[in-house]
C-alpha cells in the first residue's frame, strides 16, 4: 500500500511538470459531463419523467455512475492505457521487478486530472440529495457508499478485461468502449426504461443494474420485497472483479510464454 | 552460478497478408510459420564473469536474455540460476538481478533521478542502510551528484545511461543483465559507461552478460565471448582465441621513397597504393608477415612499417558470413 | 488543386488499412445508436401533445448521426499537426509549395472523408433492416434526399473550416487538449450531438440557431427526415455558403497572423 501512495507521489509530480494542460484537462473534464447534465435536464424539462422516474432520481443515478467512472479512471489508468505498455515493451520491465504486476500496472498511471469529473458528480450528487425525500438510515448510507464502491469494481474490472485482451491483440481495441464508455452512458439512467433484454445484459453479465437500479429502488424506497437483498445486490460489483484478475492472469502467462 | 541446459523456444508468427481478400481470409484463418527462436542452447557462467552475448539481429539474443530475467517462459529446457528457475518463481528471483535494456528506460521520465531512485528502493524493499551505501558509492564512482536533482528527460543520453545503470545497481544484484548498455552513445560516453562496468565487476563481484553491437565493448569488457546465430550457440570461448582462429588476416602499412610501380606480393592483396605508401592485407595462412617486409625491403627503401592485426568487428563479419547468419 | 487532391488520396488509402478499428467503431456506433434510440423511446413513452420532433424522424436524426460521426465530430484530431505546431516544426511546412491553409484543409477533409466512408455505409445498410422501432426510414422524396446531401457535404466543408480554428489556437494554447476539450464540448452541444435542437428549451435554441455549429450536423439531418421543410433547407444551404465564405475568410486571416509570429519569433 505505501508502495502504491510512492507511485502516486511520483505521477502527481511528473503531472505536474505540465500545470497548464493538467488545469485543461481538469476543467475538461469537469465540462464534458456537465454538458451531458445539462442534457440530460433540459430533457427532463421537456418530458417531466421517464418511465416513472422523476428528474431528481435520474440525477441521483447519473452522479453515482459518474462518480464510479471518475474513481476508477484515477486509479485503473494504467489498465485502461494499458495497451502502450505492451505496445513499446515497457511490460517486460514489469516483469523483470519483484513486484505484483497487478500494483505495478495500477503505479503506472494515476490520472489525477479525473477529478475534475469527480467534482461534478458530487455536486450533481448533493444536489439530487437535496431535492429527493428519502428517509435516510444508516443502512441507506452504507447502501449509497456500496453502490459507488460496485460501480467503481465494475469499471476497473472491465479495465483490466481490456488490458488482458492486449497481450492478444491491440488493434480492434476500442469495442471495449461500448462497455465502458457505453456502460457509462447507459447506467447514466436507471436500467429499467430499456429493452429487456439490454437491461439483463446488463444486470447479469455486466452487473451495472446491481449499481444503480436495484439498490436505487431500495433507497428510493420503490422496493418491493425483501429489503435486504436489494441492499447487498451492490456486492456483485465486486465480486465480478475476481473473473477479471483471473483472466488477468492468464493473460500475463500467455504473454510470458510467447513474449509477442 | 548461471547453467542454462537444452533451452529452446520458438514462436508462432503470422503470416503477413496484403490485400482485402488475404485480410479478410486472416479474420478466420490466421496462417502461422513457426521460427525457432533458440534450438537448444545450453552455457553455464561461473560467479563473477562478464560474458558478450553476441550475433546478428534475430538470432536469439533478446529472447535468451528473456529467459534468464525470467520474462519469458521456454519450451523446453532447464535454466537454473543462483538456485531458481527464473520463470518459475518471478518476484523472489528478480529481486537478484538487475536489468537495463539500452533503448528503454526504467527511470521516471518527468521527475529527477533521484525520486525514481526511490521509488525503485521501495520496490526492491532496499534496507535504508543498504540504500544509503549503494547510492554513495554509485554516485562517487559514476560522478551522478550534479544529476540526481534534474528530471531525466533533461538528461543527455549518456548521463541517462549512466542513470540507468546505477538504477539496477541500487538492489545489490548478483547479476547484471546489459541489453545493448551503448547503443546510441557518443565515444566519450561509451568509454565511461564501459570503465563503469569493470569497476563494478571488479569491485563487487557482479557477474554480468552483455549483449550488444559493438564489438569495442565486447574488447573492452568481456573475456569471454557467446556467439549465436539462427538459435544456435556457434561458439563459447576466449575472444583472443577466436581472434587467433579466425583472424587470418594482417594488414600492413608501409611508406617509402618514391616508387613509380604498383607492387605485386604472393599471398598479399594491395588495399591502397601511391607513390609513397601503401596497404597490404597478408592472409596469414599463405604467406607469413615476415616474408612479405623481406619482400618489400628487396623492391623499395622503406621509412615505416606499422602491422595491425584484423579488427575483431572485421572478424564478426566474415563469422556471421561463413555461418550464413 | 493537383497537390491537395492527392494528399486526399493518400489519407483515403491509409484510412482503409485500420480496418479493425473501423469495424469496432461500427460496432460502437450501433451500440450507442440503439441506447440513444431506446432514451428517446422511454421518453416518448408518455402521451406528448405536439412534440417538436417526432420518434420516427428522431431515429432517423440518431442514425445518421451515428453513421457521421466523422463528418460531425469537432474532437476527431490529428495529432501531426498539434505536433508541428508545438513542437516548432512547422517552419518545414513552410517550405511546401501550396498555401498552408488549404493543405491542412484538404488533409482534415480527407481524413473525415475516408473515416466516414468506412463506416458510414455498413451501419446504414444495417440501420434500414433494423426491426421497428429501430429501422432507419427513407427520406420522403428524392429531392429531399438530393437537399440531404448538398446540406451534409456544405456540413461538412464548414466542420473543417470551424475545425481549423482549434488548430489555430493551438499556437497560442499551445494546448491540444485544452483546445479541443472548449471546442469540443461547446461545438457538439450546439450541434445538436447532446441532445437534438427541437427538443432545446427555446431559449437555448435561439443561441443555437445564431452559431453555425448546427448546420453541420443537426440541419442535414432533420433535412434528410423531411423535418425541415424544402424550401427552408434551400434557405440553410445559402446559410451553409455564407458561414463558410466567413470562417474559411477569418480562418486564412488567423492563420496567416499566427504563422506570423511564428516566423518572427524563429520557430
Amino acid at each position: 500500500m505505501s508502495l502504491y501512495f510512492n507511485y502516486l507521489f511520483i505521477l502527481f509530480k511528473s503531472q505536474m511538470q505540465y500545470r497548464t494542460s493538467f488545469w485543461l484537462l481538469t476543467i475538461g473534464q469537469f465540462l464534458v459531463p456537465l454538458s451531458l447534465f445539462a442534457g440530460l435536464y433540459f430533457l427532463f424539462e421537456r418530458f417531466g419523467q421517464i418511465k416513472g422516474w422523476d428528474f431528481y432520481e435520474v440525477a441521483l443515478c447519473f452522479a453515482v455512475i459518474h462518480m464510479a467512472f471518475a474513481i476508477s479512471e484515477c486509479f485503473a489508468r494504467g489498465f485502461d492505457a494499458f495497451s502502450s505498455l505492451v505496445h513499446n515493451g515497457d511490460f517486460d520491465r514489469v516483469l523483470v521487478r519483484p513486484r505484483s504486476t497487478i500494483v505495478q500496472v495500477l503505479g503506472s498511471k494515476f490520472e489525477f486530472t479525473r477529478f475534475g469529473r469527480l467534482l461534478q458528480s458530487v455536486l450533481v450528487l448533493v444536489w439530487a440529495l437535496n431535492n429527493l425525500a428519502i428517509e435516510w438510515s444508516v443502512i441507506k448510507a452504507i447502501t449509497l457508499c456500496l453502490m459507488i464502491i460496485s460501480g467503481v469494481s465494475i469499471f476497473a474490472g472491465l479495465f483490466i478485461l481490456a488490458a488482458t485482451l492486449c497481450f492478444w491483440t491491440i488493434q480492434g481495441l476500442e469495442v471495449v468502449n461500448i462497455f465502458t464508455d457505453g456502460g457509462r452512458e447507459m447506467a447514466q439512467y436507471p436500467l429499467n426504461i430499456y429493452q429487456k433484454w439490454v437491461t439483463r445484459f446488463f444486470t447479469f453479465v455486466i452487473p451495472f443494474g446491481t449499481v444503480n437500479y436495484l439498490p436505487l429502488m431500495y433507497i428510493l424506497g420503490k422496493s418491493e420485497g425483501n429489503d435486504l437483498l436489494y441492499m447487498l445486490t451492490p456486492v456483485a460489483g465486486i465480486v465480478f472483479l475476481l473473473p477479471c484478475l483471473l483472466v488477468w492472469h492468464i493473460g500475463v502467462r500467455h504473454y510470458r510464454s510467447t513474449g509477442s | 552460478m548461471i547453467t542454462v541446459e537444452g533451452l529452446s523456444k520458438s514462436f508462432k508468427v503470422p503470416k503477413r497478408s496484403s490485400g482485402l481478400r488475404q485480410a479478410t481470409k486472416a479474420l478466420f484463418h490466421r496462417e502461422h510459420t513457426i521460427v525457432d527462436a533458440l534450438k537448444d542452447i545450453s552455457f553455464s557462467i561461473e560467479p563473477g564473469e562478464i560474458v558478450g552475448y553476441i550475433g546478428p539481429n534475430g538470432a536469439g539474443k533478446s529472447t535468451t536474455i528473456k529467459v534468464m530475467s525470467g520474462i519469458l517462459v521456454p519450451d523446453a529446457g532447464t535454466c537454473t540460476i543462483m538456485g531458481y528457475t527464473p520463470w518459475k518463481d518471478r518476484v523472489s528471483y528478480v529481486q537478484n538481478i538487475g536489468v537495463v535494456f539500452g533503448q528503454r528506460s526504467q527511470l521516471w521520465w518527468d521527475v529527477p533521478v533521484i525520486d525514481s531512485f526511490e521509488l525503485l528502493r521501495d520496490i526492491y524493499k532496499i534496507p535504508e542502510v543498504e540504500y544509503k551505501d549503494n547510492l554513495d558509492l554509485l554516485v562517487e564512482t559514476l560522478e551522478l551528484q550534479s544529476l540526481l536533482h534534474s528530471p531525466v528527460r533533461q538528461l543527455s543520453l549518456g548521463q541517462r545511461m549512466r542513470c540507468e545503470i546505477a538504477a539496477s545497481l541500487l538492489p545489490s544484484p548478483k547479476i547484471l543483465f546489459l541489453d545493448e548498455p551503448t547503443i546510441g552513445l557518443d565515444a566519450v560516453s561509451k568509454i565511461a559507461v564501459r570503465q563503469f562496468i569493470n569497476t563494478i565487476n571488479k569491485e563487487k563481484g557482479v557477474t554480468i552478460i552483455l549483449t550488444t553491437h559493438d564489438m569495442f565493448d565486447i574488447e573492452a569488457l568481456a573475456d569471454r565471448v557467446l556467439l549465436i546465430g539462427k538459435g544456435s550457440i556457434l561458439y563459447d570461448g576466449k575472444l583472443n582465441e577466436l581472434r587467433n582462429r579466425f583472424g587470418t588476416h594482417k594488414t600492413i602499412t608501409v611508406d617509402y621513397r618514391e616508387h613509380a610501380k604498383r607492387f605485386d606480393i604472393p599471398g598479399t592483396s594491395l588495399l591502397s597504393w601511391s607513390s609513397e605508401r601503401a596497404i597490404f592485407s597478408v592472409d596469414t595462412e599463405q604467406t607469413m608477415v615476415s616474408e612479405v617486409i623481406t619482400q618489400l625491403s628487396n623492391q623499395v627503401e622503406l621509412i615505416d612499417i606499422s602491422i595491425d592485426a584484423q579488427p575483431i568487428e572485421d572478424i564478426i563479419v566474415q563469422l556471421y558470413k561463413e555461418y550464413q547468419i | 488543386m493537383k497537390p491537395y487532391s492527392s494528399v486526399l488520396k493518400l489519407r483515403l488509402l491509409n484510412g482503409m488499412q485500420y480496418r479493425s478499428a473501423a469495424l469496432a467503431g461500427v460496432a460502437t456506433q450501433f451500440f450507442w445508436g440503439f441506447m440513444y434510440i431506446m432514451i428517446f423511446e422511454a421518453f416518448y413513452d408518455q402521451v406528448l401533445h405536439n412534440p417538436p420532433i417526432s420518434l420516427k424522424e428522431l431515429i432517423v436524426y440518431l442514425w445518421l448521426q451515428q453513421s457521421f460521426l466523422a463528418f460531425i465530430m469537432l474532437w476527431f484530431r490529428d495529432n501531426e499537426l498539434f505536433d508541428l505546431i508545438t513542437t516548432g516544426n512547422i517552419a518545414y511546412e513552410l517550405c511546401r509549395p501550396c498555401g498552408i491553409y488549404g493543405y491542412w484543409y484538404a488533409k482534415l477533409l480527407a481524413q473525415r472523408l475516408s473515416s466516414a466512408l468506412l463506416r458510414c455505409f455498413p451501419i446504414l445498410i444495417v440501420a434500414f433492416f433494423l426491426p421497428q422501432p429501430y429501422r432507419m426510414t427513407l427520406p420522403p422524396s428524392f429531392t429531399t434526399f438530393l437537399l440531404f446531401l448538398v446540406t451534409l457535404m456544405f456540413g461538412l466543408f464548414l466542420l473543417v473550416a470551424i475545425s481549423m480554428f482549434i488548430y489555430i489556437s493551438v499556437f497560442i494554447t499551445l494546448s491540444p487538449v485544452g483546445s479541443l476539450l472548449v471546442f469540443g464540448v461547446i461545438g457538439e452541444f450546439f450541434a445538436g450531438l447532446v441532445i437534438p435542437i427541437p427538443l432545446m428549451p427555446s431559449w437555448l435554441q435561439e443561441i443555437a440557431y445564431m452559431l453555425p455549429l448546427r448546420l453541420t450536423a443537426d440541419f442535414p439531418f432533420r433535412v434528410y427526415s423531411g423535418h425541415i421543410p424544402q424550401d427552408e433547407a434551400l434557405m440553410g444551404i445559402l446559410l451553409q455558403l455564407v458561414w463558410l465564405a466567413i470562417l474559411v475568410l477569418l480562418g486564412r486571416i488567423a492563420l496567416n497572423k499566427a504563422l506570423q509570429k511564428v516566423v518572427v519569433q524563429g520557430g
